[in-house]
């Protein structure tokens, strides 16, 4: 074989290894803008959840107690540094369904006025945790996936972006909001 | 919102996702949004002003049974331009593992993607030969929607992840109106049955113990059963005298099923389990039946504990048999239960279900995720 020829092969050998890794180096970057609008996703609807948590605390349309309950667990939500957050989230999913499963709760909000728009909210806001939730943990999966690749690791293909973790909260909604 | 909808399945077929799909997007355009939806059809063929044709459907067997798709450069470059010229805000795909449109939308599209599972399968081999390829379209998914939890194990246990589960609606105003079967009424002695026979869970086997206990105290009642399976089984387990009493249709058309829920006086559900959701006792209730189910879980909350439809316990044929005749003697508790129902139903409507979905478009689009693109 002339020296020719194996040039020839080697250097389409390197043109292909080339293609591969950038295809491979890209498809690992698009997973990483996944899961960035992900997790903004996520850390929005949690935000919203305890807004409108509070806005029902805040409302008079409920008795103290129940107030109390629900704008605790939901200021404990809003203060809770990283280590505590999975916790003080699950806390809040728990207070509000201690709160909308009581008896005629859902029916003697809607009766008053700005009642059940504030139903409909909550009922979005607590589905949309859901939701986002499922979507984060789902694109933090495949991302870990793509990261443990040998090629991956070996040519450091996800730059200095940290191993993702998942979300683990507590978000089952009230027995009398879910359809499922 | 500018929603973009991929049906894989040719639009001429009656078919479960084309069903869907198709009240999907009304639901959407009643709220409002603006839908656009490509899916296989020929270029001569009348389709509603929001469906874009994406060229002939192909019978193809595929995955245990043959459905009409479309693939192919031709379908791959108009699905290509609709995603161009579409400026989207989510694409919403039906069966992405599916090889039609769905697959080529998944390919040619980049942006907020979301995806829904129709079907169920058991490990399937197409599929494990395809993975690495449906691994990759799976990937661009920013979100995904199962449409029942066997849908959402299928995929789960192939490939990982987790979904969100929104069931099926159902169009309450479709079954409103309705004839009676002919030589059917409601005429204060008739009960009613619908799904497959032959499946023990739907307890079937529990009714026919009821009626053969009722049959001999009230000589004019009747039963009439309709669904898939063997009318001979059916016969078979009632006592001689009251065989003839039991009507057996098997399987009936969408109208004709509808027409069967007018035509009785209490539409009996004695499913035993599972049920995550009862679309068939939806269905009855949407038409104005009365219904009598078992008192699983599912049922009960269906049904607001009895405020809509009276409960039996579960499994058991006297309770049937009592309540049942209870029924049949109040015909004005009857007309409550199903006024009742109807209100509850409302639940249950693709109205409801649809603003779910929306919210799933809301949350993959939530973080300035931009349009949809083609993917170049």
């Amino acid at each position: 074989m002339s020296p020719l020829i194996i040039a020839l092969i080697a250097g389409i050998v390197v043109v292909l290894t080339a293609v591969y890794i950038s295809w491979r180096a890209g498809r690992l970057d698009r997973l990483h803008i996944r899961l960035e609008l992900a997790q903004e996703a996520l850390d929005a609807a949690l935000m919203r959840r305890r807004a409108v948590v509070l806005e029902l605390a805040g409302s008079r349309l409920l008795d103290p107690a129940t107030s109390l309950v629900l704008a605790a667990a939901a200021h404990e939500a809003r203060m809770s540094g990283p280590e505590e957050r999975e916790h003080a989230e699950s806390d809040l999913s728990g207070a509000l369904r201690a709160a909308v499963d009581q008896e005629r709760f859902r029916e003697k909000l809607a009766e008053s006025p700005g009642g059940q728009e504030l139903l409909e909210e909550l009922d979005g806001a607590v589905t949309k945790v859901v939701y986002s939730r499922r979507f984060y943990n789902n694109a933090v999966g495949v991302t870990r996936t793509a990261q443990r690749r040998w090629l991956a690791r070996v040519l450091r293909l996800a730059g200095h972006t940290e191993y993702p973790q998942f979300f683990e909260i507590d978000d089952n909604p009230p027995v009398s909001m879910a359809t499922e | 919102m500018k929603v973009g909808i991929v049906c894989p399945y040719s639009w001429d077929m009656p078919g479960g996702v084309k069903q869907h799909i198709d009240d999907l997007a009304q639901a959407l355009i009643a709220q409002r949004h603006d839908v656009s939806v490509i899916a296989p059809a020929a270029d001569d063929e009348e389709l509603p002003p929001y469906v874009t044709g994406a060229g002939r459907a192909i019978p193809v067997p595929y995955n245990g049974s043959v459905a009409r798709m479309s693939f192919g450069f031709i379908s791959a470059a108009r699905v290509r331009r609709w995603v161009r010229d579409g400026g989207f805000d989510v694409l919403h795909i039906h069966e992405p593992l599916v090889p039609s449109l769905g697959v080529l939308a998944c390919w040619a599209a980049k942006g907020p993607i979301v995806a829904t599972f129709h079907a169920s399968w058991t490990r399937s081999r197409a599929i494990a030969v395809a993975e690495p390829l449906l691994r990759s379209a799976l990937e661009k998914l920013s979100g995904r929607i199962a449409v029942s939890d066997a849908a959402r194990k299928s995929l789960v246990e192939q490939f990982g992840g987790d979904t969100v589960l929104i069931p099926n609606g159902v169009t309450v105003s479709r079954y409103s109106d309705a004839e009676p079967l002919d030589g059917w009424g409601p005429d204060g002695a008739t009960l009613g049955f619908l799904g497959r026979m032959d499946e023990e869970r739907k307890g079937l086997p529990i009714l026919l113990d009821a009626f053969a206990q009722l049959a001999p105290e009230r000589p004019d009642l009747k039963l009439l059963v309709a669904g898939p399976g063997d009318a001979k089984d059916v016969h078979d387990r009632l006592p001689k005298g009251v065989r003839d009493r039991v009507t057996v249709l098997g399987m009936v058309s969408e109208a004709d099923k509808i027409r069967a829920y007018h035509s009785v006086d209490v539409f009996c559900a004695p499913n035993t389990r599972g049920e995550s959701f009862g679309i068939v006792l939806a269905e009855a209730m949407a038409s104005g039946a009365t219904v009598l189910a078992s008192d699983i879980p599912a049922f009960r909350k269906v049904l607001g504990e009895g405020q809509a439809g009276a409960l039996f316990s579960n499994g058991d044929p006297a309770s049937l048999a009592r309540e049942a005749a209870a029924l049949l003697d109040a015909p004005e508790r009857r007309a409550k239960l199903a006024e009742e129902a109807l209100v509850a139903v409302g639940k249950y409507d693709w109205s409801t279900v649809a603003r779910d979905v929306v919210r799933v478009y809301e949350t993959v689009t939530a973080s300035g995720a931009g349009r949809v693109e083609e993917d170049l």
